[in-house]
């Protein structure tokens, strides 16, 4: 039996010769000393493979029509046996391609593995974050429901911002003149052909440059990149390096497994995302978000400047692009230590925290009104407790003109606008009737809208917020200065 | 054929005729650029056809101008035009018809002209809020407040024999707004 199994890989070898061609890359040898800080590519790797083989499955369920892709989400997630469990890996797969590229891009900045002779590798994958986001956005799309529907018609009112060529690219873009069957189709073909095609075309070079130029070694402060003796320096040290089979090899394949098992137990516990609403664009009160990889591009189009923004949508990307494009070229010799780099360690640290503060702010989304507030949120009852029939009918027309989607009282309501709990405190009664009647500072001007005496009614409401009402405690914001 | 006696072949042929060679070299390369176009301009024709072939809005029936009260704001809803066969729910669309007016007619677009989510009437207030970035326009579709950079998209509209037609379709964005 031995033999026969022996027979069978030894003709194997003769023919495929993988043993000279793999047992080589195995044990090529890399710089001691590497520690846990190398296993973030390889993760990425992981998740990737985990993505093909998940997406294959789910692409033999789902039905790219727009007819009929929500019914096919909705089956995958309720009748197909572990088909919730499928869309919830390869959701949260994605999420982790997305983090671990992350951590991979930031510990090769950190640690300048672009610098020479890495610049090509860097490149190519910067091309491949480029084509990991371009999956999550293709991605997002193909789960056909509301936040689908309109997020294409946020990228298609992008698109047609730019110059001249906008509105040809928006159709392109949309394979027709509006989001309908063949906008599903292209994205179809872009998310399960295209863009992987792309990542492999671009996965295998890297691959191949990380074991023909080496894998970086651990930086180490006044020990600069100088491409006259970077190459000598870098032999001496492989040859008092180890192979890297087994221990490095093992490193990477342990952290991927514990990625893996973490992706399960989040898809486990959290299920698949989606589908929200129906893609039926008559159903006006959809709020669509994005998912959360661009939840702060959602937040910083919320904050821009108006006159700056088509700038911002047009100009940013291409600049970002430009500055990792030029990267090695600009910065490919010197100091490879984060000791040494601190202009590079307070970039890094800038990027994550503005990604960080305007993800939360896409999370909370204060600019948003809150659409159902003037009907759904009553005024607080101590707050027209002893009021006047006149200002009591000042809270009746507060709710009915939907002043409270963007006022808060006591912190319920939207957050568009200014909590009003005690806006009598800073506004003064003809200060209130001004602001009513001829809005500004990002409020509609209402003087069209109210007649006088719901004028008159509403500022008399308006001036008892925040003002001590006889033996009732002062609301909590006012000792807080609020 | 032994690795070695491949590698000595060119050497003990016979020389080719340069001339020949020159002939295949050039042939190769025309024909290859000839076989290269003539298989990417049906493609590339194929894949930009949304542009090469660009649909212009269609008229549609909104039915009859007493279905829609003087001074109010009307969610209609209808079917895409240009929509595909397969569109599914999503060959359906929606605008607000505003009758200012006996014979005023204003039919907006639901698409925000800030990033194209779609805004929300509130007849209460007058406003049209949307729920993505809090652009707010007035019943006249006049910009509020917030980012949009424009009032709300008009949809061309024509009464004829006591009913209500619009012209639409194409999705609008701000170069493109009718």
């Amino acid at each position: 039996m031995r033999s026969i199994v022996g027979n069978v890989v030894g003709w194997l070898d003769d023919r495929l010769g993988l043993r000279s061609a793999m047992l080589p890359i195995l044990v090529h040898p890399v710089p001691r000393g590497l520690g846990w800080f190398y296993v973030f590519g390889s993760a990425t790797l992981s998740m990737f493979v985990l993505q093909i083989i998940t997406g294959i499955c789910l692409a033999v369920v789902y039905v790219p029509s727009a007819a009929d892709a929500y019914t096919s989400l909705e089956y995958l997630n309720t009748e197909q046996p572990l088909g919730w469990l499928l869309r919830a890996v390869h959701y949260w797969s994605a999420t982790g391609m997305v983090v671990m590229l992350v951590c991979h891009a930031t510990r090769v900045v950190l640690m300048g593995a672009f610098k020479y002779p890495r610049e090509l590798t860097w490149l190519l994958g910067v091309g491949l974050l480029f084509v990991t986001l371009g999956l999550a956005f293709t991605g997002q799309v193909l789960r056909w429901d509301q936040d689908a529907y309109w997020g294409v018609g946020v990228g298609a009112a992008m698109t047609g911002r730019v110059p001249v060529i906008g509105p040809a690219l928006v159709h392109v873009l949309l394979g027709g003149p509006n989001i309908g069957g063949e906008t599903l189709s292209r994205f179809f073909g872009l998310h399960v052909f295209v863009l992987p095609a792309l990542a492999i075309l671009l996965l295998v070079p890297h691959l191949y440059l990380v074991v023909r130029q080496g894998i970086s070694s651990r930086p180490r402060a006044g020990r600069p990149v100088d491409p006259q003796t970077y190459d000598a320096e870098y032999s001496k040290e492989l040859a008092e390096g180890e192979p890297f089979f087994p221990y490095d090899f093992m490193k990477d394949a342990l952290f991927s497994a514990c990625c893996v098992l973490v992706v399960f137990a989040l898809a486990i516990s959290f299920g698949p995302k989606g589908p929200s609403g129906p893609p039926d664009p008559t159903l006006i009160a959809a709020e669509p978000r994005p998912d959360w990889y661009f939840l702060p591009l959602f937040a910083l189009l919320a904050l821009s400047p108006p006159q700056m923004e088509t700038a911002i949508m047009l100009v940013m990307p291409v600049v970002g692009i430009a500055i990792l494009v030029l990267l090695p070229f600009v910065a490919g010799k010197g100091e490879r230590s984060p000791r040494r780099r601190p202009a590079t360690v307070l970039i890094v640290l800038l990027f994550f925290a503005v990604y960080g503060v305007l993800w939360w702010l896409g999370n909370v989304a204060p600019w948003s009104p809150d659409m159902n507030a003037w009907s759904g949120t009553p005024v607080p009852e101590q707050m027209v407790k002893d009021l006047s029939p006149q200002q009591l009918q000042g809270a009746a027309v507060f709710q009915n003109k939907t002043c409270r989607n963007c006022h808060a009282l006591d912190g319920a309501g939207g957050k568009r606008g200014p909590d009003l709990t005690t806006v009598s405190t800073r506004l003064v009664r003809d200060e209130l009737i001004r602001q009513v009647i001829q809005g500004g500072g990002n409020m509609p001007a209402y003087g069209k809208q109210l007649s006088p005496a719901e004028v008159e009614a509403l500022v008399s409401f308006l001036s008892t917020l925040g003002k001590p009402v006889a033996g009732a405690p002062e609301p909590a914001d006012v000792a807080a200065g609020k | 054929m032994t690795t070695t006696e491949h590698s000595q072949a060119p050497a003990d042929a016979a020389p080719a005729d340069p001339h020949r060679r020159r002939v295949l070299g050039w042939l190769s390369v025309v024909l290859g650029a000839l076989s290269t176009v003539a298989a990417g301009v049906p493609i590339l024709g194929y894949l930009l056809s949304p542009v090469l072939r660009t649909p212009t809005n269609e008229w549609i029936d909104l039915g009859p101008v007493e279905d829609f009260p003087e001074k109010q704001t009307r969610l209609v809803d209808f079917v895409d035009p240009l929509h595909r066969p397969w569109d599914g729910d999503s060959q359906r669309l929606a605008a607000y018809v505003r009758r200012a007016g006996p014979d005023v007619f204003q039919v907006f677009s639901v698409n925000c002209t800030h990033l194209g989510c779609p805004v929300s009437w509130f007849p209460q207030s007058g406003l049209f809020l949307c729920p993505c970035h809090g652009g707010v326009y007035y019943e006249d579709g006049s910009h509020a407040s917030g980012p949009p950079p424009r009032g709300l998209y008009v949809l061309e509209n024509r009464v004829a024999n006591g009913r209500l037609s619009i012209r639409a379709g194409r999705l609008p964005t701000l170069q493109q707004p009718g």
